[in-house]
């Protein structure tokens, strides 16, 4: 191990995939520990220095469903039947989509907050990423005992299918992140991008079955049906609510298409670093 | 015969003045990185750039020490950034063999949010130690940098300092193969300076040592090679170290200062001579260790002074006072003639250490002390010699044996 020879040069990198591959699966390895401590770290550090503490993991999502169970009761919008009280169906679906939200936004924010010890140390750079995620299952897991506290008073019990729901979860992590991933090397250059996913977040929330039901027609149900987020957010809540499960095929298709995407976004990221570190070392 | 650890070839890299610029290139750049494709620009500048590092060769064996020296700006920093992995060259290869420990920056190497401890294992991994590698090391570790009661604080609570120290102490006891050290050892006090030094020296015999440092007598005191980098490019490279610290300081030049004070006199001239050895215009003034310094200042002053003191300051390159000679303290007395007039300070024995020094000079009212003019590095000059040493005073002493009782 420590005779190792490490060889730097203009040429890409490209044509080196394999000892590349071999690398990447070894810096994983190695990366564990320390990305285990960052979580550790940043997870302390929410609460820290913050009266509401991890709650904040679930107060946007939180807000969010109110003002649609608002709009629903007061019979501003009307929304379709959804099979389970709207209370439940809201409630899980802007959770679930505050998981997806936060994954997509973690390897930029990991990254950038990052920065002094990217431009310092030769660390396993996928310990930033990893960090992301331990802290993103961190906060489902609040939002999951938050919503099944929920279901549970609104005498809405989940039956057997809800242990699939980390399996769920994992779904939208595993989008989320393969997304933020690829977003990350140019977003660490522009900080537009960083801005724009929130924003484009907000459309997206409504081309998804977040807060209300598919519609059988019409051009947006297309969208809908096309959206590859569809059938990660049903999949989810069908498994929480017990309902079966209508797009499990587009769910597996989907899993594995961010599955390679999440491959090609790691890649991307390891390459693209020393250019980032020389573009932004301050 | 010694193996060579690290080998670098022609290196170089581009920077961009431009930041908008600089980074719409870092997006070319890594299209052209994930394409594979040769990138044609290698060898050519774009708009706005320039070379950070040109066309850099050298090679180190274990057990040498090489000391990188040069202005700010020259490069060396870029240079050692490509030499940990932080970023890529342009052009030329770098290759490393072993286990690299870098310290680069004050500081770095730590991640400020984690405890001294936490610090210590996850750099210790990262060097390729396991758990129970690493738990032999610590106590010498926490021992040698002297922070045991703030090993469980956040590194971004600890002074300067402490950084360093703990940094320094991970790198020493990790046993690296190949060791680059930034600058860091500018920072802390003496009696660690001296124990890090006492250290990088041990380290060399068994590794490949890549020194930064802006301070000779360091560089004089641990390099077996040296390496001169202005603007990028290589300007001498080779293991006479004393003939690099003559380069280094003799590309300082001339420095014109400023003159300041009430103005009541005007310094009109500072010549500096030695025997025979006078200045030459836009050159350093060169003069040898215990070489007799003559300083000739022409000066007037308002008639309204009766008496004046004439001080004369010397200066090293971090602008630090070393030495002065007062009129005041002679025999002399100044007295104002109301015209122009001139003033000889004659030093019999020069003993500065050899480096380069900046000459101010300050008139006073002997009277009142009142500051008429003073004007800051008016001169500046090169003491030369076959030493370096680590005062900026070195006297010249009689040394002989005597009875030991």
């Amino acid at each position: 191990m420590g005779k190792d020879i490490k060889v730097y040069s203009a040429d890409s990198s490209r044509k080196r995939i394999r000892p590349i591959l071999r690398q990447m699966g070894r810096d994983l390895v190695l990366s564990k520990d320390l990305a285990w401590r960052l979580a550790v770290r940043d997870i302390r550090a929410m609460y820290r220095q913050s009266l509401l503490g991890v709650l904040w993991a679930v107060i946007i999502p939180l807000t969010n469903a109110l003002v649609w169970i608002l709009l629903r009761g007061t019979g501003i919008v009307a929304v379709d039947d959804t099979g389970v009280p709207y209370s439940v169906y809201v409630f899980s679906g802007t959770m679930l989509w505050a998981v997806f939200t936060e994954s997509i936004q973690a390897p930029l924010q990991k990254s950038t907050a990052g920065k002094s010890i990217l431009t310092k140390i030769n660390f396993p750079r996928e310990a930033l990423i990893m960090s992301g995620i331990i802290q993103c299952a961190f906060n489902a897991c609040i939002k999951a005992v938050l919503i099944l506290g929920a279901m549970l008073l609104l005498g809405y019990p989940p039956n057997w299918t809800v242990f699939l729901l980390p399996l769920g979860i994992a779904s939208l992590i595993l989008a989320g992140t393969s997304v933020g991933l690829l977003l990350t090397p140019i977003g660490m250059l522009y900080t537009d991008i960083g801005r724009g996913i929130p924003v484009v977040m907000q459309f997206l929330m409504y081309a998804t079955p977040v807060v209300f039901v598919m519609p059988t027609a019409g051009w947006i149900s297309t969208v809908i049906s096309y959206n590859p987020m569809t059938p990660l957010i049903v999949t989810a809540r069908d498994w929480l609510t017990g309902l079966p499960p209508e797009f499990l095929n587009g769910y597996l298709l989907v899993n594995l298409t961010f599955l390679a995407m999440l491959l090609f976004g790691w890649l991307l990221y390891r390459a693209s670093m020393p250019f980032l570190i020389e573009r932004i070392s301050s | 015969m010694a193996e060579t650890l690290i080998s670098v070839e022609n290196v170089s890299k581009k920077f961009c003045r431009d930041l908008k610029r600089s980074l719409w290139y870092g997006v070319q750049d890594i299209t052209t990185e994930i394409l594979g494709v040769r990138r044609r620009t290698v060898n050519s500048l774009r708009k706005q750039e320039f070379w950070a590092v040109k066309g850099v060769n050298f090679t180190l064996k274990r057990g040498e020490c090489l000391g990188l020296v040069g202005h700010n700006g020259a490069g060396k920093s870029t240079l050692l950034k490509m030499l940990s992995g932080l970023i890529k060259p342009d052009d030329g290869v770098i290759s490393i063999k072993g286990r690299v420990g870098a310290l680069i920056e004050l500081g770095a190497g730590f991640n400020p949010v984690l405890t001294g401890r936490e610090n210590v294992y996850v750099n210790g991994q990262i060097l390729g130690f396991g758990r129970k590698d690493i738990d032999q090391k610590f106590d010498a570790i926490v021992e040698f940098a002297e922070i045991e009661e703030f090993i469980d604080m956040p590194v971004r609570n600890y002074s300067s300092g402490m950084k360093v120290r703990l940094g320094f102490a991970v790198a020493a006891q990790m046993e690296p193969d190949v060791l680059i050290i930034d600058e860091v050892l500018a920072v802390g006090d003496v009696g660690f300076r001296a124990k890090c030094l006492n250290t990088i020296n041990e380290i060399s015999r068994q590794a490949a040592v890549i020194f930064v440092s802006h301070t000779m007598p360091q560089v004089a005191r641990i390099s077996t090679k040296g390496l001169l980098m202005h603007k990028g490019q290589t300007q001498y490279y080779g293991n006479d170290i004393a003939k690099l610290i003559e380069l280094y300081y003799g590309s300082f030049g001339n420095i014109e200062g400023t003159k300041t004070g009430s103005m009541r006199a005007d310094l009109l001239d500072v010549k500096l001579f030695s025997g025979v050895n006078r200045e030459v215009k836009n050159q350093l003034f060169k003069i040898a260790y215990l070489d007799e310094l003559c300083i000739d200042m022409v000066f007037s002053a308002d008639n309204s002074v009766r008496f004046l003191g004439l001080n004369v300051g010397f200066y090293d390159k971090e602008l630090k006072a070393v030495a002065q000679t007062f009129s005041v303290n002679s025999a002399l007395r100044i007295e104002n003639k109301g015209q122009q007039m001139c003033v000889r300070a004659t030093i019999p024995e020069l003993s500065l250490n050899p480096g380069v020094y900046s000459v101010s000079v300050t008139i006073t009212d002997e009277r009142r002390g009142e500051i008429l003019v003073y004007h800051h590095a008016c001169k500046t000059f090169q003491v030369f010699g076959d030493f370096t040493g680590f005062t900026p005073v070195q006297y010249k002493a009689d040394w002989e044996l005597v009875d030991s009782h």
